[in-house]
């Protein structure tokens, strides 16, 4: 075990604690640091202590925050553009209005935490380290693209990011699995598993669930409950729709989602509670801005009004920006200066990524098994067009 | 060296703004319906589904439908106005659950309903592969026939539909193929999914039916309006010819009909054109009687090569037909990467190009 490694996260985990414990304030150090207490307290589920209610950043904080949060945004906004536009084709299921969860939750993961999630993957995998043109240039199928091109939405992965997996509920058990490498291997590390609260009714979360308390593992379960599997709105498909109990014996929690400094504390206290306790069941209660695919308007079972109201009163950029410039941490004139740099960079994603050149098609052959023989054809139908895998 | 003629043309068309591999690879030409089934109206394949299940339900009151956002029409919408009609206790959305689903269909059709599910795509047929293939398939026999669930129909789109990727294209048709007491359907047009449909729902085992989903928009033929079904188990010769059988099901039916007509026009060779439209059990007379004629067998399907179900029906027509046959039995498959790579599906699908190729060797053999 890597001994100044769990300093350093012992460290880190510390001074999340001294943060979070700071008075609610903000004369003394106005334009240092922010304070105050959530909104919503969380709800608990076998827990008799949740995490703090006070949660605060500092301005250089912030700015991350609020930098992430926008770049994805605009991201998405330019995926749902480009798939009209015929540039992206398949299936892409946008993160918008998601953010604060992603971008609040990385921020108390260490590096070598895994994560795991289903198809609305693309906040994620950026977050993850993917570049903005990673996920882009793999929406649009060019070989700059995560996964080559090859798999376009949902297929993205990285390093500690295990994708990207589109058959619902299918990648939560895997969580647990990660997470007793992390275990075994003695690693100071947790594996999140994420999933929509769709899923949560696929029978395997269960299983999951069961193994992960049966054998202590380190794994951070969060449903993000968006409103809608699909569809069909949580009430409808859900004899219980308190996510976060849904675990039983598993403990949990119910997060505003929203509040991007709500979610890394929560995360810290999740994380900290995993690696001692074994699982822990996040709900962070969010919202989709999109349909549930780019094939879905999205209005067929919800009205406009629902989302727009969201967009006014929850939008976790709007609501975060507008907490940090009252409070004099940031000004309006630099959060404009970051949008605009957003708005610069993601440009030139986005022409990159439709002037980047394509997969050669030997790689249609490659990849199929590890390592093949020598001279290993993929059995195909033609025989001018076999070629040698890899 | 023909690989690479075809990046470069694959290049050619990508890098330009019509893009090639979003163009699908086939022409759909409709039938005309049976005088004898009188009146028709205009559909394309999404609506007769929604015709053959309005059917059932209106004429059998035990009958119910449901699946993932099925009330609100379904993602394809083939369930639209069914639950307006019948009421949310007939049609009805169920959690995402697609192992549920199907065993609490099994549950249903055992009771005695008429069950009638949804599974969002063929793809996510696998969490409920277990309770269809050792729940539904050996109910019967594993209960000496005191206990079945004849009555359950699974409906799930399938196939590939120009940009679908991993998890949205295959045809997953021979995995139930490998099922003794399952059925399965693959209809290839409006007027054959109606009809095979209505035969799948009230036929007295499980029924396995794939909808190839690139033809619910694509495919537009005039139906009959009255019901009316199509029997299972029964192939269809859909050209007469004498030197080569090609035998197909679903959306490759139009390529292998495409092909017919090319290599009779160009090369003066006559093909019979088989759509076999029920899987299992599959009319081997009708596929045998043919190869005896012509002594030369094309089989074509988009799932993968290899185990797909063109193996079965090459490995029967050989032993049945050894003596008849002038050339080695071909398939024009997928090829055996995972089904379908995003990007390249344009060169993983059994095309006429490839098909014709296949013509030509059985013929020049």
């Amino acid at each position: 075990m890597n001994k100044s490694l769990k300093n350093l996260i012992l460290n880190s985990d510390k001074f999340g604690q001294l943060l979070a414990i700071r008075p609610l304030s903000v004369s003394a150090k106005q334009n240092t640091t922010i304070s105050y207490t959530i909104d919503k307290s969380y709800d608990l589920h076998r827990l008799e202590q949740g995490p703090s209610l006070e949660v605060s950043c500092n301005k250089e904080e912030a700015l991350d925050f609020y930098r992430k949060m926008q770049y994805i945004r605009r991201l998405e906004t330019t995926s749902g553009n480009l798939y009209k536009d015929k540039q992206i084709r398949g299936f892409c299921h946008l993160y918008s209005g998601q953010e604060a969860v992603c971008v609040g939750m990385k921020a108390a993961l260490d590096q070598n935490d895994s994560v795991i999630t289903a198809y609305r993957a693309h906040g994620w995998t950026y977050i993850m380290g993917v570049s903005l043109l990673g996920v882009l240039a793999e929406l649009t199928g060019r070989r700059t693209g995560c996964a080559k091109g090859k798999g376009g939405s949902m297929h993205m992965y990285t390093k500690n990011f295990y994708g990207g997996n589109g058959i619902v509920g299918a990648q939560i058990p895997l969580g647990a699995g990660i997470a007793l490498k992390h275990k075994y291997m003695n690693e100071p590390n947790v594996c999140v598993a994420l999933y929509g609260d769709g899923a949560a009714n696929q029978g395997q979360v269960f299983e999951a669930y069961n193994m992960a308390k049966l054998w202590n593992l380190p794994v951070i379960f969060v449903c993000e409950n968006n409103g809608y599997a699909m569809g069909t709105s949580v009430n409808r498909g859900s004899a219980s729709a308190d996510f976060y109990t849904r675990g039983d014996f598993v403990p949990g929690m119910r997060v505003d989602g929203m509040d991007v400094l709500g979610v890394r504390e929560a995360t810290r206290f999740a994380r900290d509670f995993a690696l001692t306790n074994g699982p822990i069941l996040l709900e962070m209660v969010t919202y989709r801005y999109s349909g549930h695919s780019m094939s879905d308007p999205g209005t067929s079972y919800r009205n406009r009004e629902e989302v727009q109201e969201v967009r006014q009163k929850r939008d976790p950029i709007t609501t975060f920006s507008k907490r940090i410039t009252e409070a004099g941490l940031v000004t309006p004139e630099e959060l404009k200066e970051i949008d605009n740099g957003v708005r610069a960079e993601m440009q030139e994603v986005e022409r990159r990524a439709l002037t980047d050149p394509e997969l050669d098609v030997q790689e249609l052959y490659n990849d199929v098994y590890y390592q093949p023989e020598p001279g290993f054809k993929v059995r195909g139908c033609d025989n001018f067009t076999y070629e040698v895998s890899k | 060296m023909f690989s690479k003629k075809l990046t470069k043309l694959c290049q050619l068309f990508s890098n330009s703004n019509f893009q090639i591999r979003n163009a699908s690879g086939f022409k759909f030409l409709p039938d005309t319906a049976p005088a004898d089934l009188g009146e028709t109206t205009k559909m394309n394949l999404c609506q007769s589904v929604t015709n053959a299940l309005d059917i059932s339900l209106s004429q059998d009151k035990s009958a119910v439908v449901f699946g993932e956002d099925v009330a609100f029409g379904g993602v394809f919408r083939c369930t639209v106005g069914l639950k307006d009609k019948y009421g949310k206790d007939r049609v009805f959305n169920t959690p995402l659950a697609e192992q549920g689903i199907a065993a609490f269909g099994i549950g249903l059709a055992a009771a005695g309903a008429t069950a009638i599910a949804e599974i969002q795509f063929a793809d996510y047929i696998f969490p409920a592969f277990d309770q269809i293939v050792n729940e539904a398939a050996k109910f019967r026999y594993r209960s000496g026939n005191l206990f079945d669930c004849g009555k359950l129909t699974i409906r799930a789109p399938c196939g590939a539909v120009g940009h679908g990727a991993l998890y949205h294209s295959q045809s997953v048709e021979a995995f139930f193929a490998h099922s003794p007491g399952l059925k399965v359907v693959v209809p290839r047009s409006p007027i054959q999914t109606k009809g095979l449909l209505l035969a799948s729902i009230r036929d007295p085992n499980p029924v396995i039916f794939f909808e190839p989903k690139i033809l619910y928009r694509q495919a537009v033929e005039n139906v009959p309006v009255k019901d009316f079904e199509i029997p299972l188990s029964k192939a269809e010769v859909l050209m007469e010819g004498n030197d080569v059988t090609i035998v197909a099901w679903g959306t490759q039916v139009h390529v292998v009909k495409e092909v017919a007509n090319i290599v009779k026009e160009k090369l003066n060779i006559s093909c019979e054109v088989i759509d076999l439209r029920t899987i299992v059990p599959w009319d081997y007379e009708t596929v045998c009687n043919s190869v005896a004629k012509t002594g030369r067998l094309i089989i074509s399907h988009e799932a993968n090569l290899t185990m797909g179900f063109g193996a079965e029906i090459a490995a029967f027509v050989q032993k049945e037909c050894f003596l008849n046959l002038e050339a080695p039995i071909e398939r024009v498959a997928g090829y055996d990467v995972p089904a379908i790579p995003h990007v390249f599906e344009c060169f993983f699908m059994p095309d006429k190009w490839k098909c014709i190729e296949a013509v030509k060797r059985v013929v020049n053999f």
